[in-house]
């Protein structure tokens, strides 16, 4: 610790930091461009000047960038002063004076970066009387929105994209003020966390395209905290709703989970919540024909369906709260709840599960990913299945490179010196999947191989790290050295990882990826990182529900009536034949937010909300249970799942889920009912929490159409809704200050109108929010629960000829059933295909975009070839979630031939 | 005498083979002395050559006139890691051209000056980079530089020492922030030229990363001289604080412009009357810029007990910069010159930093319309507070440079802006 | 397309460097020889060769006075515009370039011979105003001169 003194009072501050953070941290405004706290100083935009002074005794000092200045111990520096104070509105108006102060107009108006701090430094009067230069704008893709004329040069774009995320599309051209940031030539932003420069960006340059297409100032939003349903890392999110629409997610801080940044996916998949797949209004299906009808005519279906007498099963969801799982578990019985995952994948999530819980191992968090020094992934395409993992990977190979750069004594803070001292050296990892991934380039070294060999060689380099694991036979030499290489890496680092997950299917590589973790050693070092397919996969998995073949087995075998589905399309699980097989012989009562092909299937049909309009408890892939909370009221009859499942019960006079009527009575049951979630439900701010006796308003105090907001139907002014299962109001009314941090609606704080107001909320820049970050781990490893070796290493890949291993690749576009359906996503989703290694094309006679076609599962599907340089021989790849290849287990054995 | 002019009072040491195309060849310059510095240097041990460059004083003549030997001395021992000398011959700054003749006439003088200052510093590549406009220069150089190899004067076991030193040449693309010198080392390493926030500075974390001087043409060509002859020989010219001779670029309204070796502390008063035969067509002088287009403006009253040397300058209210004399006579409009040196800063800024990307073509809209009669007096005070704001507040002097001329040009010749601004028109002076 | 010579150029120099990336100046040079300007065509087969993106290259490529992102003429005037030739003037050797060629800074003659650029210091201040043609440098410019200069790239052949 060192003693800073601004403006003469003393400050307990960080030496290690700069006077920008260390102002900044200790709640004092200072205005700045160019730095971000996870990108570091650059000492462009000289915005945040402030006057240090030598002593006690000096009383000149000298103009200095606090981003750029350490705060040494003894530092004396004063933000007040009056030279300061003028340099810094100086240099407001300098960056005004080709802005086209188009404030009216401007997507980011009301929640500006460049508004802020213009104020912020007093400036008001615009000396610039001259022409303002122009610039001709992009079309960079469904995502961003490009206006480079509002641009102030302040460089975050580029140092974002290209130096943080990886990015290669996007540059500054030209130079003095004519300095151009965006692609070489119009097309989509490739990158998939381009939706960040919409938070990046100071101002209006890179605004978000699908906010746009129905725009509302941030002030106009009915905002709540919620939780990225779009993979399995749980990324907290701010998603905003007006008039019935989810208009926007953005970014909500967790520094333990996603930082600063979300995905793609993440920021643009939510336009499934307004689409017109959404079911709306309870359906009944009679004689093959589905017509809506009221709740009540639904419920009352549904109650002759689930009586006393009939035998009733039902079957989860991994996209489906952890309450509303556990409502039908209860309504069901525990031994008639099954997962309604895909077989394959129900089995790795049980099976990582118990890696993470019993072997001795501990799972890190996304931020602690960010800061291992050395990778291994195993199987997984990280970009794809969970791409803020892979922005994570991103970082941490910086952090050999940038721990030798610290050792010439430039602090951690130093973007622009540690750039050049790093140039473009990275830190080991390594990749060994079926194909090439999108994190090849930032790798040491890749390998390419079947599923199996994958695993044979994580459990090589458990070997090699320690020789009490088993050996693997059989290796070649370019294996051995790979796995020399791997475990001289591994063992070399402070804080290695290991990545992998359910991804290529393979319990094989899940295993390997373990036999490496415990191999490293030292139960308590975070080394193992799992992922799953889908964000609520480890909530279920916990819940210990039955496998969700056998559901088909009992239907088959007659021992059931009714089936109640809650939030599953089961044809993305299994087979069609089985699915509909299961509807022909069972009453299927089904609870969807849209019109899924078993919605359209089943007897009933209820309308359940999306992650917009209920509230829940979702488990990510490290354990960690977080909540999120209603945005919105939905329109028609659309109610949350556990609501539907209470009256389904109640229709049908059964009493299991009576006196559970909200989530917080169902987490409370759960937690009782279940050890893996004990203390979680004291630990969740539920609906009886007020601050200061308060509830904590969705709206902010400056909505405007709280009155006459309906005037087009009714003049008579509407009660606001109420909300009896959250400590959130739909209203703008309640505690006006900050709330605690599981409860952040918006970013704002007097004077920050923009995201960058989450400086406010931090504990300190950069750090934890203040109160802590949300979310309470319910995985950690048993003490002393180091499991044994396991010996169970699969042969080598053997290709059979005229067969393949058909493995699934996924897709961050496309491949996630809900986000796939979102407009801005669905554009770029790729089109089904069958990705071959050059040479068996070659054997097989088909040339790029040629048809050729597979047998699985009993299914014969066509499909165009798809020649992939990087795919193993003798595997052939098909996207996840794209076309009508669905509902197969993989990976499997296929013939191909050509069509 | 043939190189175009050449007065007696020279000293003519860097510049003696000037307008002597035999120099050229590695046989002629041999013949002519040359390459004895990098033998003695290889005698005396690199330390003895960094102590002889301290000795002698001299100072970099790049423009900031900081110590050689000093500088060379910040380079870390010699390790793993590769050193990096660089030569900057990217002299671009208005006003500006000697390293131009340096390098065109006598070539092996800057291979043998960049030969020592790699040689005493332990580094093992020396890169001489070129600006794209010099294209002869280029080329005498690349042929110079072979020819260096092709005769053991440069690469392997230099002169059948155990000395290994490549010299490259870079020629780069136009740009002239990249004489800055980190501006320098990114275009160098084939990327924007944009100058790099110091610390670090070059000798920790110089090109590609490694510990790296850069030193100027004039300053490299000096080297030889000093080291054959010793530090102190050196001295025997110049004064106390600014020892040796230095090449002074003479251009503008004199009969004589040019090239001119001459002890520093000569006085500017002679150079202008008595070496370049006075200010042209008998006009009378209005005023100089010492150092190139970036220092202040000097009337002829700073002119008169002004002596050439980096404090003589300085006491004048200007610096000495690279020594690059542009002499206005008494019919020059002080506002557009000064208009086209900002211009030319608001086109050469990289545009990283906001008080130079957004300031300078600001001044330079300013300075037009006082220039066109529609200025107001308060457009003096903005050209003042937006110098102010572009002084000492950016990551290199580029916005320095643009501010300077405006303000020494306000402080010293208000009149003639004022006359602009009132009358409309220039008030031709009598 | 590049031809195979610029290819094996570009390549060679690269073989020179660490990093590829420290050739691209050099390359985009090599090109611009052949073709007197980057086209985007070019530009991004460029990139594929030193194993950048295309925006990683037209990064630098922008930056420099001397790289073309725009068709020139055969020949490309660098008028040198900085503070000595002002004093020696410029301003009547600028507008004469602009009468005699019919055309503005920027611009290039509808016969494709000239294309006129202002330049920075072209560090030939003592024989002002100076100018480049090409890669041939012109000082002490008069009218006169600036008419003989040109005739000579008109009709090369020298009649």
């Amino acid at each position: 610790m060192a003693t800073i003194y601004v403006d003469d009072r003393p400050y307990e501050v960080d030496p290690a930091k700069n006077l920008l953070e260390e102002c900044l941290s200790k709640g004092l405004d200072l205005p700045y461009f160019c730095w971000h706290p996870a990108l570091g100083s650059v000492g462009a935009c000289r915005q945040c000047a402030v006057k240090q002074y030598r002593d006690e005794n000096d009383q000149r000092g000298r103009i200095v960038m606090a981003c750029m200045t350490p705060a040494m111990d003894g530092a004396r520096i004063s933000i007040r002063d009056k030279d300061a104070v003028q340099f810094r509105a100086g240099i407001i108006e300098l960056l005004m004076s080709n802005h086209p102060h188009d404030c009216p107009v401007c997507d980011e108006g009301g929640e500006c970066h460049l508004q802020d701090m213009t104020v912020m430094t007093g400036h008001n009067y615009r000396g610039y009387r001259f022409g303002k230069r122009t610039f001709t704008n992009q079309q960079l893709g469904p995502f961003i929105n490009h206006e480079m004329n509002r641009c102030i040069t302040c460089y975050r774009c580029v140092r974002y994209y290209r130096d943080y995320a990886g990015g290669k599309d996007l540059d500054a051209f030209a130079s003095h003020n004519h300095v151009y940031f965006g692609r070489h030539e119009d097309g989509a932003l490739e990158n998939e966390f381009s939706g960040n420069l919409v938070e990046i960006c100071p101002t209006g340059v890179f605004t978000d395209k699908t906010l746009k297409q129905h725009y509302t100032r941030k002030w106009d939003l009915q905002t709540a905290p919620s939780v990225c349903a779009h993979c399995s890392l749980g990324c907290n999110t701010i998603a905003g709703e007006r008039y019935g629409q989810l208009r926007r997610i953005l970014n909500r801080y967790n520094a333990q989970v996603n930082g600063y940044f979300l995905c793609d996916r993440g920021r643009f998949g939510y336009g499934f919540v307004n689409g017109d797949r959404r079911l709306r209004q309870p359906r009944l299906l009679q004689d093959g024909e589905s017509r809506p009808v009221s709740g009540a005519e639904a419920l009352k279906r549904t109650a002759l369906l689930l009586g006393r007498q009939s035998r009733v099963i039902g079957i989860g969801s991994p996209r489906a709260s952890v309450e509303a799982n556990f409502a039908l578990r209860t309504l069901v019985g525990s031994r008639n709840f099954f997962s309604g995952m895909a077989p394959g994948e129900e089995h790795l999530v049980a099976r990582m599960l118990h890696v993470l819980r019993g072997a001795g191992v501990r799972t890190p968090s996304l931020c602690e990913v960010e800061s291992a020094d050395a990778v291994l992934v195993l199987g997984e395409d990280v970009t794809q299945t969970a791409p803020l993992l892979a922005l994570a990977i991103r970082q941490a190979v910086k952090q050999a490179p940038r721990r030798q750069a610290m050792q010439l004594r430039i602090p951690r803070w130093d973007d622009a010196a540690l750039n050049e001292v790093m140039q473009q050296q990275k830190g080991p990892l390594y990749i060994a999947t079926p194909a090439g991934t999108r994190l090849d380039e930032a790798a040491t070294q890749c390998f390419r191989g079947a599923p199996d060999d994958v695993a044979r060689l994580g459990f090589a380099v458990a070997r090699a790290l320690d020789a009490t694991a088993p050996p693997v036979r059989g290796l070649s030499r370019e294996e051995r050295a790979a796995v020399q290489a791997i475990a001289g890496a591994l063992r070399k680092a402070e804080r290695p990882v290991v990545v992998s997950g359910s991804g290529c299917g393979s319990e094989a590589v899940v295993d390997a990826a373990a036999q490496v973790a415990r191999a490293l050693g030292g139960a308590g070092t975070a080394n193992l990182c799992f992922t799953a397919a889908e964000c609520n996969s480890f909530g279920l998995g916990l819940l210990n529900a039955m496998g969700t073949a056998e559901a088909f087995q009992r239907v088959a075998d007659g021992l059931v009536d009714t089936v109640v589905v809650l939030e599953n399309d089961l044809y993305r699980r299994v087979g069609r034949a089985s699915v509909e097989a299961m509807l022909a012989s069972a009453h299927v009562v089904a609870i969807d937010h849209s019109a899924t092909d078993t919605v359209a299937g089943a007897e009933v049909a209820f309308p359940s909300g999306t992650f917009a309009e209920t509230e829940g408890t979702m488990v990510n892939n490290e354990g960690r249970a977080q909540r999120f909370y209603q945005v919105f009221v939905p329109q028609g009859e659309v109610k949350p799942a556990w609501s539907w499942l209470g009256e389904l019960a109640q229709a049908a006079g059964r009493t299991e889920l009576t006196g559970l009527r909200s989530p917080d009575d169902l987490l409370a049951a759960l937690g009782r009912a279940v050890a893996a979630f004990e203390g979680l439900p004291e630990r969740v701010a539920g609906a009886s929490f007020r601050v200061n006796g308060e509830k904590v308003p969705r709206l902010s105090p400056r909505a405007s159409g709280r009155t006459a907001v309906s005037a087009n139907v009714n003049v008579h002014e509407p009660k606001p809704p109420e909300d009896p299962d959250s400590p959130l109001a739909f209203t703008m009314e309640g505690y006006p200050q900050q709330p605690p941090s599981p409860l952040i609606t918006r970013f704002w704080a007097p004077g920050w109108n923009s995201v960058q107001s989450l400086n406010k909320f931090q504990a300190e820049v950069g750090g934890a929010l203040a109160g802590g970050d949300p979310g309470m781990r319910l995985i950690e490893p048993v003490a002393n629960g180091a499991a044994a070796y396991t010996d169970e290493i699969p042969p080598a890949f053997r290709r059979r000829a005229g067969e393949f291993l058909v493995v699934p690749l996924h897709h961050i576009f496309g491949s996630d059933e809900q986000s796939a359906v979102a407009p801005a996503v669905a554009q770029r989703s790729p089109g089904p295909y069958a990705a071959l290694s050059p040479e068996d094309a070659q054997t097989l006679g088909v040339q790029d975009g040629e048809f050729v076609e597979i047998e699985l599962d009993g299914g014969m599907f066509q499909l165009p070839a798809l020649l992939m340089s990087s795919m193993t021989v003798g595997v052939l790849g098909v996207p996840v979630g794209i076309g009508s290849l669905r509902g197969v287990d993989l990976p499997a054995r296929s013939r191909c031939r050509r069509v | 005498m043939a190189y175009p002019y050449v007065h007696e009072r020279e000293v003519r040491m860097i510049s003696r083979n000037f307008g002597d195309p035999a120099a050229r060849t590695l046989d002629g310059y041999r013949e002519r002395g040359g390459y004895r510095g990098l033998e003695r240097a290889f005698e005396i041990g690199p330390a003895a050559v960094i102590d002889e460059v301290k000795a002698s004083g001299l100072r970099g003549r790049g423009g900031a006139g900081f110590p050689t030997g000093l500088k060379w001395s910040f380079m870390p021992k010699a390790g793993v890691k590769p050193h990096y000398l660089l030569c900057n011959a990217d002299e671009s700054e208005p006003g500006t051209f000697k390293d131009r003749e340096l390098i065109r006439w006598d070539p092996h003088q800057l291979i043998e000056g960049c030969l020592i200052a790699a040689y005493a510093m332990g580094s093992r590549h020396a890169y001489i980079y070129l600006r794209g406009e010099f294209f002869e220069a280029s080329q005498v150089m690349a042929r110079a530089v072979e020819e260096a190899y092709e005769r053991g004067f440069a690469g392997r076991r230099i002169l059948g020492s155990e000395n290994d030193i490549e010299v490259t040449v870079h020629v780069g693309a136009g740009a002239y922030i990249c004489g800055e010198e980190t501006g320098l080392m990114n275009s160098l390493e084939g990327r924007r030229g944009e100058p790099r926030v110091k610390p670090p500075f070059p000798a920790a974390v110089g090109v590609y990363s490694m510990p790296t001087t850069i030193n100027n043409v004039e300053t490299l060509a000096a080297v030889p001289h000093i080291v054959e002859h010793g530090g102190e020989w050196y001295r025997q010219w110049g004064t106390d604080k600014s020892p040796g001779t230095k090449l002074f670029c003479v251009s503008g309204h004199v009969e004589k412009p040019g090239n001119y070796e001459l002890p520093l502390g000569f006085p500017m008063m002679e150079l202008i009357e008595d070496v370049c035969g006075g200010v042209a067509e008998g006009r009378s002088l209005k005023s100089v810029i010492p150092g190139g287009s970036s220092v202040p403006l000097m009337d002829v009253e700073d002119c008169r007990e002004c002596t050439l040397c980096y404090e003589g300058v300085e006491a004048a209210g200007s610096m000495l910069g690279c020594a690059s004399v542009i002499v206005m006579d008494d019919r020059t409009n002080i506002v557009r010159e000064v208009r086209r040196m900002v211009q030319f800063y608001a086109h050469e800024s990289c545009g990283q930093c906001t008080p130079c990307r957004e300031g300078t073509p600001w001044m330079t809209q300013v300075l037009r319309r006082i220039e066109a009669g529609r200025g107001t007096e308060s457009d003096l005070d903005t050209l003042l507070d937006m110098s102010a704001q572009m002084t000492g507040t950016t990551i290199c002097v580029l916005s320095d440079s643009a501010a300077a001329p405006v303000v020494s040009s306000i402080e010293k010749f208000r009149d003639e802006y004022l006359a602009l601004i009132h009358g409309g028109e220039r008030v031709e002076v009598a | 397309m590049l031809t195979q010579d610029e290819r094996n150029r570009i390549r060679a120099e690269a073989a020179h460097y660490d990093h590829p990336q420290a050739a691209c100046v050099e390359a985009l040079k090599i090109v611009q020889e052949h073709h007197r300007w980057v086209s985007d065509e070019h530009l991004k087969e460029i990139a594929a060769l030193l194993d950048m993106s295309p925006e990683a290259l037209d990064s630098v490529a922008t930056f420099y006075n001397l790289i073309f992102r725009k068709p020139v003429g055969e020949n490309v005037i660098l008028l040198c515009d900085s503070v000595s030739c002002w004093i020696m003037g410029y301003e009547g050797i600028r507008a004469h370039l602009k009468e005699h060629l019919g055309v503005e800074l920027g611009e290039t003659t509808s016969d494709g011979k000239f294309t006129l650029l202002p330049m920075a210091c072209l560090g030939t201040c003592d024989r002002g105003p100076a100018m480049m043609v090409g890669n041939e440098l012109y000082r002490n410019l008069d009218n006169d001169k600036v008419d003989e200069i040109l005739a000579r790239y008109r009709h090369p052949s020298g009649a």
